[in-house]
């Protein structure tokens, strides 16, 4: 049991070596190794206790002349990104299997080479480890959206590449700072923790961590990257990117950026807070502009993630818990909405709204799944988004009632463009194009009700995961708060 | 002393061999020799030995000597076909690159300022013949006379460095000066600063560093890609060694005097080097600029004087070197194959080389500084460095660099893996396999477990 999160890490890079080497049943030999990973993830998860300590810890010196080890452990927040990777590849793995990718060994591998580097962002305890994972993570994306993407992708992929690796880099930057400021010499959470620095120290460091992690989530306004990439990316690096990837840099702020820099967030918070805030409004409205689905959903994921932003700035219980749980929610939204559209797409070759219409006529499946997953995505209670966004507004509103205002438009804005969208592909008069739509069929079948079902089941009853998050949300708000 | 004396006697056994038309015999022989000279490395591991206080063989050069002699084996490796196409007796090529690196070894392990300067020459006389041993190619002639003529010129200032510091302490011992420094600190002679800052150009002119750095790009371009590999990975790792032994142990007394002329040639030389390279249509002229702006990082490794200031060089050297090494087997491949090094020619190489174009990638990742890499652990050693004394500037001025480094190292990864191209398959021999595959594991190994050499000087 000591080892499982040892396991847990590295049995991905087992799978992915044996997806490069397997050929033709690429696709099965990674779903398999996918599905052995979530069937851990439920182990340690059913052993995990819901209170606020660090468990399934494992640490040992990896280059010890520089001060770093292998410290790697979950807490209640981490658990949550845990089962959010562990749960979404296989789902991910399994949307790609009406695909023939050329060359699916390699692209099969990196997926699973790009889930160790997430579990390894996700547990690690060092701050080193976590820029390797942090690195780890990208440079498998980077090669998924580059070599399989759409036609512009190699100048939108490099944008993106540099664009994070450029946050990356001051991020290591200001690692380097609090490891030369720790007498002990090394780069372990606990004793970044226990730093005393002034305030000016933690205003450079907060900068040094957010851009960095502003640049993951995106928040305005270093989104630029993100709508053209998701849109070049082939469907399946768009899930990853939106559905896991994204949360790399929320996670980033909650475990590395508040407690490091709490005097840092005191003074640059509000700033922070503002900006996430511009971004739900400004996507929003870019959102309804949007001709090609794609990008729309991509717009939209700007203005949810800058209301999870929000949130956890506001440092608050109710903020910090909906920013976790929502993470979750969005994650499994995002993933089914991308799913939806991709499966349109691969049929109809077009993501353009205006070029769509009647589906639901003749698929009327996909429809009824389509409509959950949209109104989840507009967080209607009920649903598994309502309860993290309204714990987002409430945390929020705490902050103050004027950010909170502007923040609920995104679900106003939300509904609207996303059932206008909805509206438009689904509902109406088939077309030329639309005619010929065939309906959903075994692995979609498969994929789309276990979204369905997730998103219905966590929006009834969401209280194990709020559980799970609570101690250590609670914990994490103390600690901080003690420091200001 | 072993060392030198076993690679001067393969060096000649080499151009006998030549002369008795025994071809075949010429690598097995050079092999043999390297690998022995290899062993006497690890056999005077930690015996520190001094020869009449010329020459120190401590860990520092034993490392180094390390590092370039296994560089220079893996291009001997290379040599596969390489040289024979151009002349019947290449027994001499073996020869001056041998000879070459025995001046390199004297350069590791100086302790007198002599014999740095007769290293340097030993090493820079054969690479002026290598780089034009091209006799009936109008781009290699070039090159050698430019080598030739800045060589000249830079050892002038080198000469002129030594004499003046002999001008002012009265010795050419490292040790003897280094004492004149600590001895006579309030009163140093006005001839020795001028001395220090000739001695950093000279040495500045030989690692390729901006201002001095306008040979570079013509002779590594000229050059046979061969030398040009040996130029720039051997030769500069052994000029760095040189500078770091001069520079950290004799005259760190006076580091608050060189450190501003030096921040100048590291601001330069990073920005010179990446922002030409990023202009560059050719592959082997974007690895001569690259090269230059790796000096700059390597440079880092003198603002902050301590102890682990070598360890980092030698870390960043071994990345370096083996990850360019793989860069410069897969040029000369394709160079092979389709007649030039345009960036071009790479283009759709990953179809039909799934290998080669892997390789290739880790080695650009190594150059570029990606976690997981050699080429990462050296470059956080840099930066490391010089966040000691807190440089946030020049560390925030190096990282937007890497930024630009990222940017033209992904364009051979990008015409490999995105572009559609012809599709050409290449026959690398199984020598070149071998290379490439040692080489790989280096490089992904230190950069995973890099413990193995941080604490080795």
């Amino acid at each position: 049991m000591e080892q499982l999160l040892l396991l847990l890490i590295f049995l991905p890079l087992v799978g992915a070596l044996a997806t490069a080497l397997s050929g033709s049943a690429a696709k099965h030999v990674a779903l398999s190794s996918s599905v052995a990973s979530l069937a851990l993830t439920l182990v340690l998860v059913c052993n995990f206790i819901p209170d606020a300590s660090t468990q399934f810890g494992i640490n040992f010196p990896w280059i010890p002349e520089l001060g770093i080890s292998f410290h790697v452990g979950v807490d209640g927040i981490s658990i949550i990104t845990v089962l959010l990777t562990n749960g979404l590849i296989p789902l991910i793995i399994l949307a790609g299997y009406q695909h023939q990718y050329k060359n699916a060994s390699a692209f099969y591998a990196l997926i699973l080479f790009m889930q160790s580097g997430l579990l390894l962002v996700f547990t690690s305890l060092d701050a080193f480890l976590f820029y390797i994972g942090w690195e780890a993570a990208l440079i498998p994306i980077y090669f998924i959206c580059a070599v399989w993407g759409g036609k512009d992708r190699i100048k939108v992929n490099m944008k993106f590449f540099v664009y994070t690796i450029a946050g990356s880099l001051f991020m290591l930057l200001g690692m380097i700072y609090l490891y030369l400021q720790n007498p002990a010499k090394n780069f372990d959470i606990q004793a970044f923790y226990n730093l005393s620095l002034d305030g000016t120290q933690q205003g450079w460091i907060f900068w040094a961590f957010f851009i960095a992690f502003a640049i993951k989530m995106p928040v305005f306004p270093f989104h630029t990257w993100q709508p053209n990439t998701y849109k070049e990316a082939p469907a399946m690096g768009t899930m990853l990117l939106s559905g896991i990837m994204l949360k790399m840099g929320i996670y980033g702020v909650i475990r590395w950026l508040l407690p490091i820099a709490p005097l840092g967030l005191l003074e640059w918070g509000n700033t922070a807070i503002i900006l996430s805030v511009i971004g739900i409004v400004y996507a929003s409205i870019i959102a309804f502009t949007q001709k090609d689905a794609k990008k729309l959903v991509a717009y939209s994921s700007i203005a949810h993630v800058g209301l999870i932003s929000a949130g956890i700035f506001a440092l608050n219980q109710q903020g910090m818990q909906g920013a976790v749980i929502q993470m979750l929610s969005h994650g499994i939204n995002v993933v089914g909405l991308f799913f939806v559209l991709d499966i349109i797409s691969s049929r109809l070759k077009t993501n353009r709204i205006s070029e769509l219409g009647g589906i639901a006529k003749n698929a009327p499946q996909l429809a009824i799944v389509a409509l959950i997953i949209v109104l989840g995505t507009v967080a209607l209670p009920g649903t598994n988004g309502f309860i993290g966004e309204f714990l987002l507004l409430m945390g929020i509103y705490q902050y103050n009632i004027w950010l909170a205002v502007f923040g609920g438009l995104t679900i106003i804005f939300g509904a609207v463009y996303m059932l206008r969208m909805y509206q438009s592909i689904m509902l109406g008069k088939t077309n030329e194009l639309t005619v010929t739509f065939t309906d959903i069929r075994g692995s979609e079948k498969v994929l789309l009700y276990i979204i369905c079902v997730l998103i219905i089941l966590l929006g009834v009853y969401p209280k194990p995961i709020l559980n799970l998050s609570e101690a250590a949300v609670q914990h994490l708000i103390e600690q901080v708060s003690q420091k200001l | 002393m072993n060392i030198i004396i076993t690679i001067t006697v393969t060096a000649l056994v080499v151009l006998y061999a030549g002369l008795f038309k025994a071809r075949k015999a010429l690598l097995p022989i050079t092999l043999i020799g390297l690998l022995t000279s290899l062993a006497f490395v690890a056999t005077s591991w930690n015996t520190s030995q001094v020869f009449y206080g010329m020459m120190q063989m401590d860990n520092f050069a034993l490392a180094f000597s390390g590092v370039t002699i296994l560089g220079t084996l893996f291009i001997f490796l290379l040599t596969q076909n390489y040289f024979s196409a151009d002349s019947e007796n290449i027994a001499e090529y073996f020869t001056l690159i041998l000879f070459s690196l025995a001046g390199i070894i004297i350069m590791l392990s100086y302790q007198n300022m002599s014999m740095l300067f007769i290293g340097v020459e030993i090493m820079s006389v054969s690479l002026y013949i290598l780089a034009g041993i091209r006799k009936s190619d109008f781009a290699s002639n070039e090159a050698s006379l430019k080598y030739f003529l800045m060589g000249a010129f830079s050892t002038g200032f080198l000469l002129f460095g030594i004499t003046l510091i002999y001008g002012a302490t009265g010795s050419f011992d490292l040790t003897v000066i280094n004492q004149y420094l600590v001895g006579n600190f309030k009163e140093i002679s006005p001839l020795f600063y001028p001395g220090v800052i000739l001695l950093m150009i000279g040495l500045s002119f030989k690692i390729g560093a901006a201002p001095f750095h306008f040979w570079t790009p013509d002779v590594y371009e000229g050059a046979p890609t061969l030398i040009t590999s040996f130029m720039s990975t051997v030769v500069k790792t052994a000029g760095f060694a040189a500078f770091i032994r001069l520079f950290t142990g004799t005259l760190a007394p006076l580091h608050d005097f060189w450190l501003a002329p030096l921040l100048t040639i590291i601001c330069l030389t990073l920005f010179i080097g990446n922002v030409t390279a990023l202009f560059q249509k050719n592959f082997k002229r974007m690895l001569a600029y690259s090269s230059i702006s790796h000096a700059g990082y390597l440079l880092f490794s003198l603002v902050t004087l301590t102890s682990d200031s070598s360890n980092s060089v030698l870390v960043y050297a071994a990345a370096y070197t083996f990850a360019s090494i793989i860069a410069f087997a897969v040029l000369i491949l394709v160079k092979q194959k389709t007649g030039n090094d345009h960036f071009d020619s790479f283009n759709g190489l990953a179809k039909r080389n799934p290998l080669i174009a892997f390789v290739l990638t880790v080695a650009m990742l190594s150059l570029a500084g990606i976690p997981l890499t050699a080429g990462f652990i050296g470059k956080y050693l840099m930066f490391l460095n010089v966040m000691k004394d807190y440089q946030v500037y020049l560390v925030s001025f190096a990282i937007l660099n890497a930024l630009v480094g990222f940017y033209y190292y992904f364009k051979v990864i990008v015409a490999m893996y995105f572009k559609e191209g012809h599709e050409l398959t290449l026959e690398a021999p199984l020598q070149y396999k071998i290379v490439m595959v040692l080489s790989l594991v280096i490089t992904l190994f230190l950069g995973v477990y890099p413990s193995l050499i941080l604490n080795l000087i």
